[in-house]
């Protein structure tokens, strides 16, 4: 239970339902730590992990009449999130922490917690759908009704163990019936915004986050700065870090030139950022690295799926076959814009997830 | 669902007597004890009986008694009362935060403020105290007993460097109340600070013992109470609660109440060391009070096994809770020396003049299968078993 409304609306539906509901709401990470150092704000209100937003749980699990706790994992999430995130940037990629924390935290840790304190499944607030396939025997992850609240790209990582021990009560609302749901149910946060950022990183200042992380770390920035290159080789500048950039950034580059420059590519081992034209940014082709399948047991042969390539990406028609050890190779119908490596690709069958890896 | 509530460290219901002794002073006897006329006179007597059946129980004159809001504002009020910028103040690694975070607001302030170690089962050396003073060393403040092992500290002979190095020496005996007798001449001193709701007094309610003639500078301004040491008017119900709590604390030491418990936990203790594997008695041979144990089950999470028997109906604790209620590893488990995770693996359970042998058992009846659910679920228990073979 996060404090927010869809957890909470699960934990009453569930509860509604007579089932014997325990709340858990993990505590991931202190967000005073860099409070007010290094460009981070000091308020503190209102994100994850905010004491506010557990006073909010706790009032849901009192207004239930159900257990509630507290579970501190702080020092796996700093380990199993945190620390890659960082460490992503500053190798030139664009991380998915969401997705971590599901496969570390929520899905992992959470669910070894509940089953220790004598819970056989976890229920979360996330938009997807979880089923048994009598046919194939397989647990299967599905697309939500609620396409705008699609999370099934940030759940490609989860195991046949850990779908099985899952429940995802809002796979089949829509959001405001969900809102309309915690309303009846009298949950005073019914209106409560959706939360969007990343919950660690205030206002979406990832860079400041990370100066801060290091300084208190003690850790010195590592010097990423370097060279701005053409594809065909041409230095045309230079630039500050690779950290600070993206695939498909355009703004920022500090040179100034006819047509629209875009990141193209981020050389993390030789410090260079690579620009070109906006059909420079096009790619038929991507390489996806451990693997997690869903809808199969393994990838023997080529498959047509739709794959999705970002959290805002339309997924698009592509194959995916076997291309040795724990990759796969992806070839789209049509050029995909802004193939970022760092990012997860996850492939579906209409509503299906087949399965997915990180984009290398 | 039978509840077994054993966490008293943490607080004490309120005894029927206790509770009896207050009513009164809700609706009848309301008067402000400063008052001159027959109500303000009833309440002041009323404190006034309280005052010394509190300073009864730790061998001190009433007139030495100054009532707080609790236990965490009596040890401010020692600290912030003596310690001024300039002092150098020694204080130990374990004590509770109303003096670890009093002392670090003192270093903010400009006092110098050593933090003396403690051995491995969490004894403060009185010698090492006398290692750590300085020319300007104004305040020494060592607890009696420990929240969270229940360790007693070797007071007296603390209160000897203190009085030798001519420094003031206070004691949190906030856990030590009602289980240990007190004694403020026979431990040497100058202040110490109580909580009624830890021996089943109301919460809210608590005292400092200041020895005649210190000057205390006040937390707060406003009226005389309190011989001016602490302004405010007076919480007559929670004063008469405390003072009525006292005299049944100071009663258990003879009328077998506190041998009792003392039975009850050591029943705990052999328990689960004869019969559950992986085991052991946090500070087990050291002095302690008699109504807590703090045992380590190995490969286990302390925070899902808190929950797990508090689903079953038992009341325990692990650590400290922060702020949004997760717990955080035991600053004293880590200060003696124990790895994080046998800190994080280690349970206290700790008794009260309420708990029964059937609350006991209730415990010891289920605590075999919760412990072996988790570490069947344990990946470190697993890891450990293969290994094993």
């Amino acid at each position: 239970m996060s404090g927010g409304v869809d957890s909470s609306t699960v934990a009453a539906m569930l509860r509604a339902e007579g089932n014997n509901v325990i709340g858990l709401t993990m505590q991931l990470w202190n967000q005073r730590r860099l409070a007010g150092s290094h460009g981070m704000p000091e308020a503190v209100h209102g994100r994850c992990c905010s004491l506010d937003d557990v006073y909010d749980a706790r009032r849901v699990a009192e207004t239930l009449g159900i257990p509630y706790y507290v579970v501190n994992q702080e020092s796996r999430f700093e380990h199993d999130v945190v620390r890659p995130f960082v460490e992503e940037y500053l190798s030139g990629r664009t991380p998915i922490p969401c997705s971590l924390c599901n496969n570390h935290l929520k899905f992992d840790q959470l669910i070894l917690t509940a089953r220790q304190i004598g819970a056989d499944l976890l229920a979360t607030g996330h938009y997807a759908r979880v089923e048994h396939d009598p046919d194939s025997g397989r647990w299967l992850l599905k697309r939500p009704v609620d396409r705008a609240k699609d999370q099934t790209y940030f759940l490609f990582g989860l195991t046949q163990e850990q779908l099985s021990r899952t429940l995802f009560p809002l796979g089949e609302m829509t959001k405001p019936e969900v809102r309309e749901l915690a309303k009846q149910h009298k949950l005073a946060l019914a209106e409560k915004p959706d939360s969007q950022e990343i919950c660690f990183v205030p206002n979406g200042d990832y860079k400041s986050f990370i100066d801060a992380y290091l300084e208190e770390q003690g850790e010195a920035l590592p010097d990423t700065s370097g060279e701005l290159v053409t594809s065909s080789g041409d230095v045309i500048g230079e630039h500050s870090g690779v950290h600070n950039f993206t695939v498909g950034q355009r703004k920022g580059l500090g040179v100034a030139t006819g047509s629209p420059l875009y990141v193209i590519q981020i050389r993390g081992d030789k410090r260079e950022v690579v620009v070109g034209s906006g059909e420079d940014l096009m790619s038929k082709t991507l390489t996806a690295k451990r693997l997690n399948w869903i809808s199969i047991s393994e990838l023997t042969e080529p498959v047509r799926v739709t794959a999705k390539i970002r959290h805002r990406h339309e997924p698009a028609a592509a194959t995916v076959e076997p291309a040795g050890g724990d990759q796969a190779l992806v070839t789209f119908d049509q050029p995909q814009r802004a193939v970022t490596p760092g990012q997860a690709v996850v492939f579906y069958q209409d509503d299906v997830v087949v399965g997915g890896g990180w984009i290398g | 669902m039978r509840r077994a509530y054993l966490d008293n460290n943490a607080t004490t219901p309120v005894l029927p007597e206790v509770l009896v002794a207050m009513q009164p002073f809700f609706l009848e006897e309301f008067g402000n004890a400063s008052s001159i006329h027959h109500h303000g006179q009833h309440t002041r007597a009323a404190i006034e009986h309280a005052r010394e059946n509190v300073a009864q129980l730790l061998g001190a004159r009433s007139s030495e008694i100054v009532f707080t809001s609790g236990g965490t504002e009596a040890d401010n009020l020692a600290l912030f009362g003596l310690a001024q910028p300039g002092d150098h103040v020694i204080t130990s690694t374990i004590e509770h935060h109303a003096v670890l975070n009093a002392c670090k607001r003192l270093e903010q302030i400009g006092c110098e403020v050593t933090y003396v170690s403690v051995d491995g089962q969490g004894i403060v050396d009185p010698d090492e105290v006398h290692r750590a003073l300085r020319p300007n060393t104004k305040l020494i403040s060592i607890m009696a007993a420990n929240n969270e092992t229940g360790v007693v500290q070797r007071i007296a002979d603390i209160g000897t460097v203190a009085a030798e190095a001519d420094a003031y020496f206070h004691t949190d005996a906030v856990q030590a109340a009602g289980k240990v007798p007190i004694d403020v001449a026979a431990w040497k001193c100058d202040l110490l600070s109580i909580s009624g709701h830890k021996i089943h007094a109301p919460q809210g309610i608590g005292a400092l013992y200041v020895r005649k003639g210190t000057l205390l500078q006040p937390l707060f301004y406003g009226g005389r109470h309190e011989r001016s040491r602490r302004a405010g008017t007076e919480n007559v119900p929670g004063i008469v609660g405390l003072g009525k709590a006292a005299e049944i604390a100071l009663n258990g030491f003879s009328d077998g109440s506190v041998a009792r418990i003392s039975e009850l936990r050591d029943r705990i203790e052999t328990f689960v060391t004869e019969t559950i594997e992986l085991v052991g008695v946090n500070s087990g041979m050291a002095s302690r009070v008699p109504n807590t144990t703090n045992i380590y089950f190995d490969c286990i999470e302390g925070e899902a096994m808190v929950i797990a028997l508090d689903l079953k109906g038992i009341a325990v604790s692990t650590g400290a809770a922060c702020s949004s209620g997760a717990i955080e590893p035991s600053h004293v488990l880590t200060a003696m020396g124990l790895s994080g995770d046998r800190a994080r693996a280690s349970i206290r359970f700790s008794l009260g003049k309420q708990n029964t042998k059937e609350d006991v058992d209730l415990l010891l009846g289920i605590l075999p299968e919760v412990v072996g659910r988790l570490r069947e679920l344990s990946p470190v228990y697993n890891r450990r078993t293969v290994v094993g073979r």
